[in-house]
């Protein structure tokens, strides 16, 4: 029973890495393709481990299946942060069918 | 030996046994020696508030937390497949900017992480003394500041204010 439920989680993250990676071709800028492969990346990622967890259960590798869990989730947000500050503060352009940009007016303000 | 100490320390050995899962003496062992080290050493650079460790109610808003930040996760993944799947790309984006009220820097992290998870939106940069959070929001349905920050901040700001601050 476990290993059905198992393989149904490691099919659900094969679909969001591969919705993830699709994002990442198709959508038109950096800030964008941040947002698909940060969400679906790390979803995906964490369905299949969830799936290698409930192969193999409280052994040495499931719990190490969990940890991972809980690094990703700790860790993809603040390098997703980090990344469009960098492009942003180097001076990567939004896409030209932006809405507006409040940042880069405050920070003309400020300077 | 201070409270922060012990508390960081506490952290340390439950990682450590996770990692070593199938724990034995020897693990135990190098496991309390070094985790006593790291602690006694760094001990107040990470846990600056000992005392917010004693109040069960935050913990229990945290475990309040956990199943809503997982069901936001899952709609913001539902959302993005949604608009990356669909033959026009049905996207609108900006960056916004949103007020908040938290201050400690814990809180104003797992904010910032909750809001690049959830639907929609990835937190740019934050401006902590005065409280702002710069947002890129794929589809801006208002650039009003107050209101961009009912809908995106309002929900988690209530219960990580409850659980941090």
């Amino acid at each position: 029973m476990n290993e059905i439920i198992g393989y149904i989680f490691i099919g659900i993250g094969l679909a969001f890495d591969f919705f993830g990676c699709l994002g990442l071709i198709r959508l038109p800028d950096v800030y964008n393709r941040l947002q698909a492969s940060t969400k679906c990346v790390t979803l995906g990622t964490c369905s299949i481990l969830f799936g290698l967890f409930l192969f193999k259960g409280f052994t040495a590798s499931g719990i190490k299946a969990l940890l991972c869990i809980l690094f990703i989730i700790l860790t993809a947000p603040v390098s997703a942060h980090a990344l469009s500050r960098g492009a942003h503060s180097s001076g990567v352009k939004l896409w030209d069918k932006s809405v507006c940009d409040m940042y880069a007016e405050d920070k003309k303000y400020k300077a | 030996m201070r409270k922060s100490h012990i508390i960081l320390f506490i952290f340390l050995i439950l990682m450590w046994l996770f990692v070593t899962w199938p724990t034995d003496l020897q693990h135990l062992i190098v496991g309390i020696l070094v985790c006593g080290f790291v602690s006694f050493m760094i001990g107040d650079m990470f846990v600056k508030r000992p005392h917010v460790f004693k109040h069960l109610s935050r913990y229990l808003w945290f475990l309040y937390y956990i199943p809503l930040f997982i069901w936001e996760c899952i709609k913001a993944n539902l959302d993005v497949a949604y608009r990356v799947a669909h033959p026009d790309l049905p996207i609108n984006p900006g960056i916004v900017k949103v007020k908040t009220d938290l201050k400690s820097d814990t809180a104003l992290t797992f904010l910032a992480n909750s809001i690049t998870l959830t639907p929609g939106t990835m937190s740019v940069d934050i401006d902590a003394e005065k409280g702002y959070l710069y947002i890129h929001w794929i589809n801006v349905k208002d650039k009003d500041i107050h209101k961009a920050t009912e809908i995106i901040v309002a929900r988690f700001e209530k219960i990580l204010k409850r659980i941090f601050d």
